[in-house]
């Protein structure tokens, strides 16, 4: 490795590191190489076939992807051969796919239907495959719909759900016709190990795995007259919604999506954001509380590390895989079931409105967000707290259903009580946000100062590594926390599951001398969620997380506890962090789940 | 002219194995260098159909430094029509457990293998007496070697070498992108030489008595001999050792019914050779100078004129359609689009015209699948729809 070698590719030579792709070296002199089982964040497959190249002194093609170059290889990639061979390829998955395209969920974003659009596939001469089959489409999961007879065995789901998330609920089984992707026992999704997390979704290349919608439920609550139709937008969609809607990765478009949801209908526009700044009071609270007892009081039976958990997929992945480890959590549900609870409590109460007659809807980057608003805990407004979810990609098939014109939309700002937010909120986006966010608060609480990060970044949890690890020595702490003087605070952040996995086994062993972990069930944090725009692969997810610190470093406020609606409701309805109000309708409790 | 011969039996394979403690206290006497030498010259090539040269093979991976290599022997006899193996290791396991410690002394691994096809588990037993007495023996001229049994489950995929590995991991049998060849990258990722159980028989013999008793049997680019495993419409199946380069037309001669309509060389995966092509057909690696030179792993089936080919042809293909891991599109997509399309034919429901297009699949099969499985499928579907289109069609 390291060795420069040249090959020639379709005449042009090119330089390249050793052990480069065929297909990566095409790329770097912008020449396209079509694939299917491909994905930049999952080891190669090499299994579509679809990439194949013509390589001279070779009579078989080789797959791009998955043949590295040699000194002196030449390559061409645009040969009779290569293109008949495709075109066969591509009419091969067709026939075995399921190929109703317009009633197709997918519809308009399929690889497959791409292929084949490139390639005109105009008489498809094959037989069609799908009738010999008895495929059912499996919808019993409230997050995710798979639907076997649009699959076209890429894998990619496989390789995700095994490598990203070491979860394993899909994998491959029986072999040539019957070959296909299914669960345990080919039990339905919702009866599995699985952690709702939509990684699957995000990269199947067709409709095979899509997210259950609530489209249809969200537009009859917006035009019921008797209903009031509260929404709340998580971090991480801001900057993922302008790629659906015509924006490159990266673009910011708070402004617009409030401008969306006000014209689309909702009664009122507010930010999970505002609840995200609370959890870091609760959840910082709870760190400290916890350091009190096992610093000051010696309490033995103190949980360390204190895990974060807003994120569902990561619930649910500790509930299953490791259930004896449930009092590590916090407490605090995530800053979507926080808002939930509040909508139909502190809201209600403000505004004046009967609970009853609140619909509270969320926009998440998530799928697993689908699974947590159901579960049966998540009533302690005395109704459930969070009605529907919808992922970005759904609010942006309702903002075109809608015929808004998202380009040309005026900024505008959300609704007041529950839309304050500061940069601390926004940065629970990204991987390691809530970290940040959480130390920025109680660094401050405990010594009065801000933390000792120039202009507030605390740089060594941002990131693109697996897992990060982060130790802030805590000095000259205010008189009531004096006991922490000297402490040394040790942080870590892990997201995909796979790297949760990795702490978790520590923390089993013994070996992870953490005080206080944040998971993240997706790579990259909620910008690269389930429910984001797809594709998400790692130069967007870099992109996405460059909007989030930009926002973060332009907002006026960056701390959770100087948000000025945050102090107002403890003033006015919570009291203080961790009062009985805040127990009640802000923390939780969690389930073990069997294996 | 051709340069094939007419038909010379041979009997190594099966010859008395009672000499395997000389010749392995022998062998391992002799350097790595020297045994690797001496495979080469004797131009053995892998017996389980690809013909890879197996001195070459086992040079590779002795030249590979690493901290662990393997030795595994491909007892995954799943081709149809081969049946060669399973006498090989009931009658003269002795010569396939020398020939992989040897190989271990060669290439410097301390562990061998012998994955057995699922259906051969009743040979288990026996080989576990022969593999503790081997071990025994080994231990007692102080030479540090194990040998394990690893049970397949049925699968044909995994008899291909890649597959086999990742069985042996415990994964699903699934063929493996190449390169890395098994030499540099094989079980566990470690420096590996797979080679089939007749393969390592040969090597016995080559050690016993010298390249040259091996070299001068066989043919220009196929030397030796080789285990045939004959069936069909014959009044004579069974297995025999021949050497290699005869031609077809002999071989129907001595097996035939005098009423062999065409040959199937080397089973599913291999060519139907019609009537009409025996005399210009022999049995041997590509490289032949005249004529056409099918390689084989062993496979030689028999049929007359009773038989559809048809039939032959819809056998092959369901085969193919279940056996397929179903991993790459080609093969899987592929196999059923074949089976379904001749189907169709028959019926009336696609046009004669259609096998055309189903030849071109074929083709880009052959090009473009992951592993010989799906490459090969082409071999038996063009030779049969060439050679009996009519077959196909009425």
């Amino acid at each position: 490795m390291g060795k420069k070698i040249k090959i020639t590719i379709n005449g042009q030579t090119v330089e390249i590191e050793k052990g480069t792709s065929i297909l990566e070296a095409a790329n770097q002199i912008g020449v396209i190489i079509p694939t299917l089982c491909y994905h930049k964040d999952l080891c190669v497959a090499g299994n579509c076939r679809v990439c194949v190249v013509e390589v001279a002194g070779q009579k078989r093609l080789a797959p791009a992807c998955a043949t590295p170059c040699e000194e002196g290889m030449d390559v061409l990639t645009n040969t009779h051969k290569v293109r008949n061979s495709r075109k066969h390829i591509i009419e091969l998955l067709l026939s075995e796919h399921n190929a109703d395209c317009t009633s197709c969920y997918k519809n308009g974003n399929c690889e497959l239907q791409l292929l084949a659009s490139e390639y005109k596939i105009m008489n498809q001469d094959f037989i069609h495959l799908v009738p010999f089959h008895n495929y059912t489409v499996d919808d019993f999961s409230p997050s995710i719909i798979k639907d076997d007879s649009k699959c076209i065995r890429c894998q990619r789901c496989v390789r995700t759900c095994a490598e990203l998330q070491s979860v394993n609920a899909l994998t491959m089984a029986h072999k040539g016709e019957y070959a296909m992707i299914t669960t345990f026992f080919e039990k339905s999704m919702n009866d599995v190990i699985c952690t709702n997390c939509g990684q699957c979704v995000n990269h199947c290349p067709t409709g095979a795995l899509v997210e259950k919608n609530y489209i249809e439920e969200v537009w009859s609550a917006i035009s019921d007259k008797n209903k009031y139709v509260v929404i709340q937008t998580a971090p991480a969609v801001r900057v993922g919604l302008g790629e659906e809607l015509g924006f490159d990765p990266g673009e910011r478009v708070t402004g617009k999506m409030v401008a969306a949801l006000k014209r689309l209908g909702f009664d009122a526009v507010m930010d999970t954001d505002f609840t995200a700044d609370l959890t870091i009071m609760e959840e910082g609270s709870e760190l400290l509380s916890r350091l009190k007892r096992a610093v000051a009081e010696n309490d033995r039976t103190v949980k360390f590390p204190m895990a974060t958990s807003c994120s569902p997929g990561w619930i649910k992945f500790i509930e299953h895989l490791y259930p004896e480890f449930l009092d590590h959590l916090s407490t605090c549900k995530s800053p979507q079931q926080m808002f939930g609870a509040l909508t139909k409590t502190y809201y209600a109460k403000a505004r004046k409105l009967d609970p009853e007659k609140i619909v509270s809807v969320s926009v998440m980057p998530c799928t697993a967000k689908k699974f947590e608003a159901a579960r049966p805990e998540m009533h302690d407004s005395g109704f459930r707290d969070v009605d529907y979810v919808l992922t970005t990609r759904e609010l942006a098939i309702m903002i075109k259903q809608a015929g808004i014109d998202f380009m040309k939309l005026e900024d505008m700002h959300f609704d007041r009580l529950m839309g304050e937010s500061t940069g601390a909120g926004v940065i629970f986006g990204a991987t390691g946000g809530v970290m940040e966010a959480a130390l920025r608060t109680a660094y401050e609480l405990v010594t009065g100062r801000e933390v000792p990060f120039e202009n507030l970044n605390i740089t060594p949890v941002r990131g693109v590594e697996g897992v990060r690890e982060a130790r802030i020595k805590i000095e000259k702490p205010l008189k009531e926390w004096a006991f922490l003087d000297g402490v040394e605070l040790k942080c870590a952040v892990a997201h995909g599951l796979t790297n949760a996995k990795y702490i978790m086994d520590k923390v089993k062993v013994g070996k992870a001398d953490y005080h206080f972990v944040e998971f993240m069930a997706c790579p990259g944090g909620c910008l690269g969620g389930g429910g984001q725009p797809i594709p998400t692969n790692p130069e967007i997810r870099q992109r996405r997380a460059a909007a989030i610190y930009a926002e973060d470093e332009g907002m006026p406020l960056r701390k959770s506890h100087q948000n000025p609606e945050i102090i107002k409701i403890y003033k006015d309805f919570l009291g203080h962090p961790l009062s009985e109000v805040s127990h009640h309708l802000l923390h939780t409790k969690y389930t073990p789940r069997r294996m | 002219m051709s340069t094939s011969h007419i038909l010379k039996r041979a009997d190594f394979i099966f010859n008395n194995e009672n000499d395997w403690e000389e010749v392995l206290t022998k062998s391992l006497a002799r350097t790595p260098n020297e045994l690797i030498n001496e495979l080469i010259s004797s131009e053995l090539k892998g017996r389980g159909g690809a013909g890879f040269p197996t001195g070459l093979k086992w040079k590779l991976t002795s030249e590979l430094k690493s901290d662990q290599k393997f030795v595994i022997c491909n007892a995954d006899e799943g081709e149809p029509g081969t049946f060669k193996d399973r006498e090989i290791l009931s009658r003269v396991p002795f010569k396939v457990l020398t020939s992989i410690a040897i190989c271990g002394h060669v290439i410097g691994a301390r562990e061998g293998f012998i994955y057995l096809r699922g259906e051969y588990f009743f040979l288990q037993q026996e080989l576990k007496k022969a593999i503790s007495e081997f071990e025994f023996f080994c231990k007692e001229i102080k030479y540090d070697f194990k040998i394990k049994i690893f049970m397949g489950s049925g699968a044909y995929i995994c008899g291909e070498e890649t597959a086999l590995f990742e069985s042996m991991e415990g994964k699903r049998g699934e063929p493996r992108n190449k390169p890395p060849y098994p030499t540099a990258s094989g079980y566990l990722g470690k420096p590996t030489v797979i080679n089939n159980v007749e393969t390592l028989s040969h090597t016995y013999t080559i050690f016993k008595y010298g390249s040259k008793r091996f070299y001068d049997l066989g043919v220009q680019f196929s030397r030796g001999t080789k285990l045939f495993s004959v069936s069909g419409d014959t009044p004579k199946p069974g297995i025999y050792e021949l050497e290699l380069g005869m031609s077809l037309t002999d071989f129907v001669e001595e097996f035939g019914d005098d009423d062999t309509k065409a040959v199937q060389v080397g089973g599913a995966s291999g060519f139907l050779v019609p009537r009409k092509k025996f005399s210009q057909t022999s049995i041997g690696f590509e490289g032949k100078l005249v004529g056409i030179s099918l390689p084989t792993g062993g496979s030689m089936m028999l049929f007359n004129s009773s038989r559809s080919m048809f039939n032959v042809l819809d056998n092959y293909l369901n085969f193919f359609a279940e056996e397929s891991c179903g991993q790459c599109t080609p093969c899987r997509v592929g196999c059923q689009q074949l089976l379904k399309g001749i189907k169709a034919v028959k019926r009336g429901e696609k046009p004669a015209a259609y096998l055309d297009k189903l030849m071109g699949l074929a083709e880009t099969m052959q090009y473009t699948a992951k592993c010989g499985l799906g490459q090969s499928v082409a071999n038996s579907f063009s030779s049969i729809v060439e050679n009996f289109r009519e077959e196909m069609i009425y």
